[in-house]
């Protein structure tokens, strides 16, 4: 087997382990390298491309935790061919993998700064990673805020592990959805309105910001209003991806290739071609 | 500098063929240039030239026997380097298990058998082509096999341009017309009453062919009337791009409205980038037999200009006829050289002559110029 699986256009078979439904379009599969005996080291932020047998080969983020390569795990919202297919996925079933690709979160940049995770939708899933990672390590940081926003109650990713996260006394989550229904008791709006409140020092903060591009505009914007400055703002792209290795040209923004310069750029890298439409 | 007769030609082939080259060269064909196997001197485009202009082609007989007195054709040397069609995974599966295998870049069964080509009349233009597509495909961080394998075996013999189209503009992109670096042989052809080549050896497989072949040490005469046969090439040019500042004049310029302008034009029939010998992008493909039980991904051209190649869920980032053009023009012209530290634009041409609406590069470049210098007199 080829060792490393991110410079080949050759994916590798993984067997699916588990299955979770996460909510009504959106589950996490846990992969293991077939043979069981091999890892596949990450950082979080990158991807993998997943290949469905004859279907087609899709971008995405790993979701799982860095401190365990042995478990390769994705978040996937169900939106079209592939992550369809991928849906109907079930235990020992097999999935090809290449990866992992891709610029990874800061997170130990920001040792000894507060932390501001923000998530719109199913951006929560790259971010986990982080998540993992940086509670691991607590005491490293400031501050830890969690923000993340969805369209509905019923969207919510994450469930038990957001509730866990919320009992530490160390760590600041907040939720809010787009639209509420009966019985939701929490912040109604988008994710941007989260940010005036978080307990932060913005002279020495790291916001990691995932969403759709518009949620990010919105929330650059808010937390630039908040004085945290551009260097410090991390944002994760996402284009039409082919390859993965900066060879098909298809992730192209601006310049860069989000596929290796991104998917997370600091946000002064891109702020040129930040507000263009459609570059 | 050496000087080889017309009547050698043969023999340089043939030499080549021994050593298990299969020649690739300019060739006449339904009333254009294309590239194609060829055997002989006699397969080449003899005696022809050819009249370009925008979206305008057409092929003319010369007053001589050149075998390399034309420009460039729409055909570029890249499809053998990068192929249209490259097969990338062979795929199996067996129960709920799966088997995915590259076909070796050398195997037959890549769609494109893999032979050790020697390319024929390579125009400056095109070599200095080759070279940027080297830094997309070897020398950015992920090498293409495919690409490195055939590469490797490549044998080039270069021909420095003695007659330019009225598209051509390689001497304003600093690529021609004369062959600098990057071949095996180079030659110079003086067509007329005698008809010679004077030659130059750019690599040990270059001298190497070069000493078994019948040469003499070239005489002042003929290096300066090889010279002068550039230079005609030089003073016959049909356009010219003013290249100072252009990357940040495009990069700076995302809302010019030129871009809406031009966009009203173009067709979106990509043929610019199919035509063009630095354009990169590619595609895959899945497919399935229709038991389900294997499964193929290929390769394929893909450009900037069609809707899917930005599409994400929910719709196509550029969707507007206009910002196609502009990652166009500006990855071609600015976006290139902060990618691989040149310009994407070898001024062959091939996009103007090929457009069928005939746009042309340079004076896209020349309006966007033009009015942002009015804006800055305005402002000053
Ligand atoms: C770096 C990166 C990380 C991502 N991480 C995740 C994640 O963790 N979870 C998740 O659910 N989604 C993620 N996505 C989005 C995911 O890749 C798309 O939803 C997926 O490609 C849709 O494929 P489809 O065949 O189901 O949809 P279709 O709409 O049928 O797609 C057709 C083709 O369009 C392209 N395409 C469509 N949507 C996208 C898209 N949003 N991004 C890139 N290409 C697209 C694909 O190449 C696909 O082959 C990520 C995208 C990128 C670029
Ligand atoms: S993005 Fe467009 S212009 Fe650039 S290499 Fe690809 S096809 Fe050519
Ligand atoms: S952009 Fe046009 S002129 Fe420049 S290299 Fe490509 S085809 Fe030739
Ligand atoms: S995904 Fe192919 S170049 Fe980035």
């Amino acid at each position: 087997m080829n060792d490393s699986l991110n410079s080949t256009m050759v994916p590798t078979p993984f067997r699916v382990q588990r299955v979770r439904r996460e909510t009504h379009d959106t589950f996490t599969l846990e992969l293991r390298p077939p043979d069981g005996s091999r890892t596949l080291p990450f950082a979080p932020g990158q991807f993998n491309m997943l290949y469905m047998f004859g279907v087609g080969e899709v971008p995405i983020s790993i979701s799982g935790d860095p401190s365990h390569p042995e478990r390769i795990v994705h978040t996937t919202r169900v939106v079209g061919t592939v992550t369809r297919a991928m849906h109907t996925l079930k235990p020992s079933d097999s999935l090809g993998v290449r990866g992992p690709f891709g610029t990874p979160w800061p997170v130990e940049k920001a040792y000894g700064s507060d932390i501001m995770i923000i998530a719109g939708g199913i951006g929560l899933a790259p971010l986990r990673p982080a998540v993992y990672q940086i509670l691991s390590q607590r005491e490293k940081f400031g501050k830890v805020v969690i923000l993340s926003g969805t369209r509905t109650p019923a969207d919510i990713l994450f469930r038990k592990e957001m509730e866990q996260w919320r009992s530490r006394f160390d760590v600041d989550l907040f939720t809010t959805v787009d639209r509420a229904m009966s019985g939701w008791k929490g912040n109604v709006g988008v994710v941007t309105t989260l940010i005036s409140r978080a307990p932060v020092d913005p002279q020495n903060s790291v916001a990691m910001v995932c969403g759709p591009e518009v949620m990010m505009r919105f929330t650059v914007m808010e937390l630039q209003k908040r004085g945290i400055g551009g260097d410090r703002i991390y944002v994760s792209m996402e284009r039409n991806m082919k390859c993965g290795l900066g060879l098909c040209g298809h992730c192209q923004y601006g310049p860069t290739f989000v596929c290796k310069d991104g998917p997370v750029y600091p946000f002064n890298r891109i702020k040129d071609y930040f507000a263009i439409r459609e570059i | 500098m050496f000087t080889v007769d017309r009547t050698n030609v043969d023999q340089l082939f043939r030499l080549l063929q021994q050593k298990g080259y299969t020649l690739i060269g300019p060739t006449v064909r339904d009333g254009a240039l294309i590239l194609d196997a060829i055997s002989s001197a006699s397969d080449l485009p003899v005696g022809w030239t050819d009249d370009q202009g925008p979206a305008h082609y057409r092929l003319r007989r010369r007053d001589d026997a050149s075998l390399f007195g034309y420009s460039v054709g729409a055909h570029s040397w890249k499809r053998y380097l990068f192929p249209p069609a490259v097969k990338l995974v062979d795929a199996r599966r067996q129960g709920r298990s799966m088997d995915c295998t590259s076909p070796s870049p050398d195997s037959a069964s890549q769609g494109t058998p893999l032979k050790k080509y020697a390319f024929i009349g390579v125009k400056p233009c095109e070599l200095n082509a080759i070279l940027i597509q080297d830094k997309v495909f070897l020398g950015s961080g992920t090498v293409d096999p495919f690409y490195k394998a055939a590469r490797e075996r490549l044998f080039i013999v270069a021909a420095n341009c003695t007659q330019a189209s009225g598209t051509c503009f390689c001497a304003s992109m600093d690529a021609g017309p004369r062959a600098q670096r990057g071949f095996d042989l180079a030659i110079t052809e003086v067509a007329g009453k005698q008809h010679y080549f004077v030659i130059d050896a750019g690599s040990k497989k270059g001298t190497e062919i070069l000493l078994e072949l019948p040469h003499r040490k070239s005489s002042q005469q003929e290096l300066d009337e090889a010279a002068r046969r550039v230079q005609k090439a030089t003073d016959q040019m049909g356009r010219q791009l003013d290249t100072a500042g252009v990357r940040d004049l495009l990069l700076k310029n995302p809302e010019h409205p030129r871009w809406e302008e031009v966009s009203q034009r173009c067709l979106n029939c990509a043929n610019c980038t199919l035509v063009c010998p630095t354009c990169f992008c590619s595609s895959v493909e899945d497919t399935t037999d229709l038991a389900g039980k294997t499964a193929e991904r290929w390769r394929r051209w893909d450009s900037c200009f069609t809707l899917d190649f930005s599409y994400i869920h929910g719709g196509c980032i550029r969707s507007s006829g206009k910002s196609r053009f502009r990652q166009w023009m500006t990855h071609k012209l600015a976006s290139w050289n902060d990618q691989f530290g040149s310009s994407g634009c070898v001024g062959c041409g091939r996009c103007i002559t090929w457009c069928p609406v005939g746009i042309d590069i340079t004076e896209e470049v020349r309006a966007i110029r033009g009015t942002k210098r009015q804006e800055q007199l305005m402002h000053s």
